[in-house]
């Protein structure tokens, strides 16, 4: 990325230019084609955005204006979804579209037959995630899509924490519109990607002048662009795989080791890098704190950990109780991490957790 | 590395003072639930003589802002009159504790009202557990006569 930042540090100028807007445009157009390949799309069907968040207003809002007119007014997305997908699926509802959220099991996972029933000739877009971000949940997005395909209802996809862990490929799946960011990959933080097929009807997001295809306006973020397309490079089978065991090794562990805990999500259809256990009688946010002192960061669905101040909606969609919500820590590997890693979380959560059920009114002692 | 929590909040975080449940308390307060994702439980025991809470023990189920208000509660409040105790406020907890952020204001109120809670738990209740004494001792008349039903009372 440094290149960008200090030498070749123009604008992507169109073909027609100076030099150095030449070459800040091919490296835009190199990195979009690594990304694209990674999906099995095409380069023009790639834009480049601030992240997952914009991507997905983008699919979201783009799709229902342009076909609000034309097709009808109603979206359905799942329970589970995201905020950025969630929260601009309300943000339209508000707008007059009519809005399904759609069930999932206590595992989380979609519900086909509700899905099929739920799609009406006003359906403009389905919005169901592949990984879910905080549970794991993996959905049947093969199912899902062939189920659109045949109802002729247009398929976006958050793949935002799947994307290059999972496999997807927009030729053998019929998906519309692919959301992607870089963070999630060891990516730079702020930019993020949409897939959108060829000859989908949407409306721009960020109006102004014509890059991205005339599909997404500002000056393009070459250097964040340049680091995207790095970081998916450095994806590869086997870190997944080591990913993979660590997962595995901490969900076990936790199981067998702490008394009155238990697996949020799937156990099989499940993100490599994610695992999100409840440990009862504790909550999240001392956890949390307890675990940074010793030198882990995770995350918790609690209430008071999050900005809204409302437990974790994921764990409440499954049919979780609140409390279910306040005592759950979500841990995801990384590069960095070793299987050691896995061992000494688990060992520190050991102790927190029977020092937290010390203080706690409601542990059995 | 700054966190939104003080020195005093994480110290009463990690080394809660005065944990733990009292065996017979003679008052218990319970505030919030699981739920809410907030709850604590406040025990006390007083002098019935000088209305001093001689012994006072809390358990938290919470965040740190819960836990740390908790556990200075029961600093504030041990050694004081009952009367005393019920004048703290949680603003004075949040200023023993260094300051907290005001996101987090509920979560202190809680430990007062757990406390506030376990002193009329005690005041309310009739002295059952001092019959003994408030048969044989004339000082404690008033309250022996709360205890007993009129047949019982000679």
């Amino acid at each position: 990325m440094k290149p960008y930042f200090f030498d070749t540090y123009a604008v992507a100028t169109s073909e027609f230019g100076y030099s150095m807007g030449i070459d800040a445009k091919e490296a835009l157009a190199r990195s979009r084609e690594s990304i694209a390949s990674k999906l099995d799309a095409n380069s023009e069907e790639i834009i480049f955005t601030s992240g997952s968040t914009e991507s997905s207003n983008t699919a979201l809002k783009g799709v229902a204006l342009a076909l609000k007119e034309k097709k009808g007014k109603h979206v359905i997305v799942s329970k589970i979804e995201d905020f950025p997908v969630l929260n601009t699926a309300k943000a339209l509802e508000r707008q007059g579209f009519g809005l399904t959220l759609l069930d999932v099991d206590a595992e989380g996972s979609v519900d086909l037959e509700v899905l099929k029933n739920a799609i009406t000739k006003e359906t403009v877009l389905v919005s169901i995630q592949q990984g879910n971000q905080e549970i794991g949940t993996v959905q049947d997005l093969k199912a899902i899509s062939e189920i659109c395909e045949e109802k002729d209802v247009l398929l976006h996809t958050d793949a935002t924490h799947s994307f290059t862990r999972l496999p997807l490929s927009v030729k053998e799946l019929p998906v519309d519109l692919v959301t992607i960011s870089a963070h999630t990959i060891h990516g730079p933080r702020g930019i993020g990607a949409l897939y959108i097929r060829k000859d989908t009807p949407i409306t721009k997001f960020m109006d102004g002048g014509f890059q991205e295809f005339n599909l997404r306006a500002g000056v393009e973020d070459i250097p964040s662009a340049v680091g995207f397309a790095k970081a998916v490079e450095l994806v590869t089978e086997e870190e997944t795989r080591r990913l993979k065991a660590m997962r595995d090794r901490v969900i076990e562990k936790a199981l067998s080791e702490i008394p009155d805990v238990v697996l949020n999500g799937s156990r099989e259809k499940r993100l490599p890098q994610n695992a999100n256990l409840t440990f009862h009688y504790v909550e999240g946010e001392s956890i949390t704190l307890h675990m940074d002192m010793r030198g882990f960061a995770v995350s918790t669905g609690s209430a008071c950990f999050s900005r809204s101040l409302e437990a974790s909606h994921v764990i409440r969609g499954i049919g979780g109780e609140h409390e279910r919500a306040h005592g759950s820590v979500r841990f995801t590997f990384g590069r960095y991490n070793r299987m050691e890693d896995a061992d000494t979380a688990i060992e520190a959560m050991s102790e927190i957790v029977a020092r937290l059920r010390e203080i706690s009114p409601l542990a059995r002692k | 590395m700054k966190f939104p929590y003080s020195q005093k909040v994480l110290e009463h975080f990690k080394n809660p003072h005065n944990v733990g449940k009292i065996e017979n308390p003679d008052g218990k307060g319970l505030e919030g639930s699981p739920a809410c994702g907030d709850m604590v439980a406040v025990y006390i025991k007083v002098n019935s003589d000088t209305r001093v809470i001689e012994d006072i023990k809390f358990e938290s189920y919470g965040c740190a802002s819960n836990i740390a208000t908790g556990s200075v509660i029961t600093d504030l409040a041990r050694g004081k009159t009952l009367d005393e105790a019920k004048k703290i406020t949680w603003k004075q907890a949040s200023e023993e504790l260094g300051g907290l952020p005001p996101i987090k204001a509920h979560c202190s109120v809680l430990a007062v009202e757990g406390l506030r809670s376990a002193i009329k738990d005690y005041e309310e209740k009739p002295r059952a557990c001092n019959r003994e004494r408030a048969y044989h001792r004339r000082s404690y008349q008033a309250e022996a006569k709360a205890c007993y039903e009129p047949p019982y009372w000679p």
